[in-house]
Order: structure tokens, then sequence, then C-alpha cells
């Protein structure tokens, strides 16, 4: 398992990426920690002409906060954001979410924004994304535009960026009081792809929950305050509309299951935490 | 801004196992077989090259990382630590090492070079871990031999013995 070649640029400032981009487009693959890109290339499954690699750019690098949201550049691996003493505090969902992406030596190099654009339906990280309305910022030699979670998973493995654009950062707003915050996952084993992940928001008049691993990109539904058998009722509604698979790792009616189960337990949680 | 050709061989040069290291590598070349091949380190092993099975773990710039999911030029100036760092003299072991012997932490030995470079560098930031720690960090990595629970042994015995003598890693 040897990836096909390649020609590999390490740009040096934004622009250079931009150009590089610009230039080889739907034939170029950006790469900054490589550990979604680096299987796929092994397996041919991707076979690209040129790679980019951003992780030298130090505009790429930093997470900022400012008290309403935390925008993570593309550079930021998962493990530094992980290891940010702010993140707890400032949005608990990530800091739930963060510890179930892959494995902890998979995470000191894969990045925030790198799964974001691999848009695995399993990844938790759009996931939380998509529970948050947390946006995306692409930018491109002609333009920069910000595009909202909700519209950027467009299906399997597919967003809205078109092949110029790059990944700069991503914003997710931060924790409000008055908001309960939970993430749970099911898997075989600690850090495999989820069967079924669930992330909840709850508020005094409303409740978010938002499913990954079972349609072909992670989905959200708002609620009003449900309780008991209409709780379980809009989540087996839920659980049908997602139009789950039968596949290796769980049949369709397994995951509706864990929707409607591991669902009102994520839900349940993040109301305990709002408390 | 070079561009690295596909087709020729670049230079790629890091600090490994503290010494400075060259060869050359086309840009597809992964890290794993940079290592193996063109600098003879073949304590690194390769099993999946996905990155599952952690057989090829290694330190990249001080944190534990897959040599499979990097590529060579990728790690051009890096510091990269492997395996063979570990023994602190010829015909002596780690305390880690020393201590995966004395509780049979291993079988065929294919999986333990990247289990130990792993171990290495989590003991060194968690000088007191949890049973339940140490088996939720190690889901990183397959043992098809031991069961693990000489392994999750081994760590714990390596961790005290490392709390009370800490001079002798």
């Amino acid at each position: 398992m040897k990836p096909a070649r390649f020609d590999y640029i390490r740009a040096e400032t934004l622009s250079e990426a931009h150009t590089a981009l610009a230039e080889d487009g739907n034939d170029a693959r950006v790469i900054a920690g490589g550990q979604t890109l680096l299987p796929m290339l092994s397996m041919r499954l991707a076979r690209p002409k040129v790679l980019i690699d951003i992780m030298h750019l130090p505009e790429l690098q930093k997470i900022k906060a400012d008290g309403s949201a935390i925008r993570i550049g593309a550079a930021v691996r998962q493990a530094e954001l992980l290891a940010w003493p702010e993140l707890a505090k400032s949005q608990p969902l990530l800091a739930a979410a963060l510890p179930w992406v892959g494995y902890a030596q998979t995470r000191n190099r894969g990045t925030v924004c790198g799964s974001v654009a691999h848009a695995d339906p399993s990844a938790e990280i759009p996931l939380a994304l998509i529970a948050l309305d947390g946006t995306i910022e692409l930018s491109s030699r002609r333009r920069q535009r910000t595009v909202s979670a909700a519209d950027f998973f467009t299906g399997m493995m597919s967003t809205a960026r078109d092949g110029t654009e790059l990944i700069e950062a991503v914003t997710v707003p931060a924790g409000r009081r008055g908001l309960g915050y939970a993430f749970q996952e099911f898997g075989r084993r600690h850090g495999d792809f989820a069967i079924v992940a669930c992330a909840a928001v709850a508020a005094q008049d409303g409740i978010r929950i938002a499913v990954g691993g079972v349609a072909d990109r992670p989905t959200r539904r708002d609620f009003p305050a449900l309780d008991g058998s209409a709780l379980d009722d809009a989540l087996d509604a839920f659980a049908w509309e997602l139009d789950a698979r039968d596949d290796l790792h769980a049949t369709a009616r397994y995951r509706r299951e864990l929707v409607r189960r591991m669902g009102r337990a994520t839900i349940e949680e993040a109301r305990q935490c709002r408390a | 801004m070079p561009r690295l050709s596909a087709d020729q061989r670049h230079r790629v040069r890091f600090t490994l196992n503290g010494r400075p290291v060259e060869a050359e590598a086309e840009p597809r070349m992964l890290l794993t077989d940079f290592l193996r091949q063109d600098l003879g380190m073949t304590g690194t092993h390769v099993g999946c090259e996905h990155g599952v099975c952690g057989a090829c773990t290694i330190e990249i710039d001080g944190v534990s990382a897959r040599a499979c999911l990097t590529l060579a030029v990728q790690a051009d100036g890096a510091t990269i630590r492997t395996v063979e760092a570990l023994a602190p003299e010829p015909g002596r072991l780690s305390v880690l090492q020393e201590a995966f012997r004395r509780h049979h932490a291993l079988q065929c030995g294919f999986c333990t070079p990247g289990i130990l470079m792993s171990l290495d560098s989590y003991l060194r930031t968690h000088s007191e871990p949890t049973e339940t720690e140490l088996r939720e960090f190690l889901g990183g990595h397959l043992c098809r031999c031991t069961g693990y629970v000489p392994i999750l042994a081994a760590a714990l015995d390596a961790a005290k013995r490392l709390r009370e003598a800490p001079a002798h890693a």
C-alpha cells in the first residue's frame, strides 16, 4: 500500500497556497496533519497530482477566542485544541467530543480543520460544528467567504468547498450560560469510527440533537422542550428520517435503536449540565 | 516555494535520535519506509499502513505519532525519536523495556516498538496513570499475542519504578 506519485509543495505564505490551488484546482489536495489523507493516498482512493502542505503558515496556527466565539486556524492540531486550557470553559461540547477523535497518537498530528475538510459522516468534529452552528472560512485567490456548517457538509465526504478554496479556519460560538451540552458515542473500541455519535444542546425552551454515523452527513433536529414519551416519539421519527443503512459494522435497525436510546441519554446529560 | 517533483528524489534532513541525518526521498515516500529502507532503522515496524495498528508509532517533535501517516518530506527539519533511542546504552534496557521483559508483555514482538514509544511518551507526562487511562490510551495499538493484560501490568510497574527513581528512565 503505497501512494501514487505526486508533487509536493510546502507553502510558505497563504498566497503561495492560493496560487498553487488556483493552478492545480481539483488535481491538488491540501495536506495539513495528513491523518485522514495519508490512508486515502496509501489505498489510492485519492490520487492527486500535487499536495500543498499548509502546516508551516504561521497565520493558520492560532486559536483565537473573544468570549463570544472560538476561531481555530487550519494548522491547529486536535491535541493542541484539547490541551488549550480554556477549552472546557469556552466550549464544553468541543471539549467532550475531541477525546473521541481517533487516537492520542493521531490527534497529535491531525488538525481540527482537516477533519472538517474530509467530512466523514461519522466524524466527531463536523458533528460538533453542526450542533453548535459553527462556520467555515474559505479563501481562494479570487474570494473569501464564510459558510455555515449546515450548508458546508453536502454528503458523504463531500462539502461546499470548491477545488481552488482553502479552509483557513473554523469558528464555533462559545458556550453560553443557560445552555447544557453533551456528547456521547458508541463504537466497538475507543478510537474506532463511531457507529453512532450524538451531540445535544439543551436550553430552557428547547433541545437540539445532532447525530453522526447514520446519514451521509451529520444531521440535526430542533425540538421544543419535550419529555417522557413525547421525546421518545420525536427521537423515533428522527431515527427513521436519517435513513440508516446496513453495513459491516451495524444494521440499520441497530443504528436506529442507538439514535433513540443514546439520543435520549445525551439529551438528559445535556439537561443535567444546564442545571 | 520549491515544488518537489513527483519523479525525483529530494534531500530530506532531520534529527533522528539526537543525530542529524539526511537521505533522499520521492515526495510519496512514507516516513516508515524512509526510516527502515534509507536510514536502516528497522525497529519501527510496518503493520496496517493506515494508522490503525500502532506498530509504527514514533515520536515527532516531542509527541507520539504514526510514521505511516507521515510523509518523509513532511518530516524535513523535524526532531524524531524511534525505539532505537530507548535503551540508555548498549546492553542496558530502559525501565519500561525492563518491565516489558519482567511481565512477559510481548510474545512475537511485532507491536512492541510502537507500544513502547507510545508508553514512553505517555509516562513522561502522566506519572501516576490509572489502569483505565492506560486501557484507553492503548486503544490506539493492536497486539494479537498477549491479550494486553501483561502490557498493562508492565506499564503500571514501569510507572511506579519511574516515580521511585526517575533518573533511571
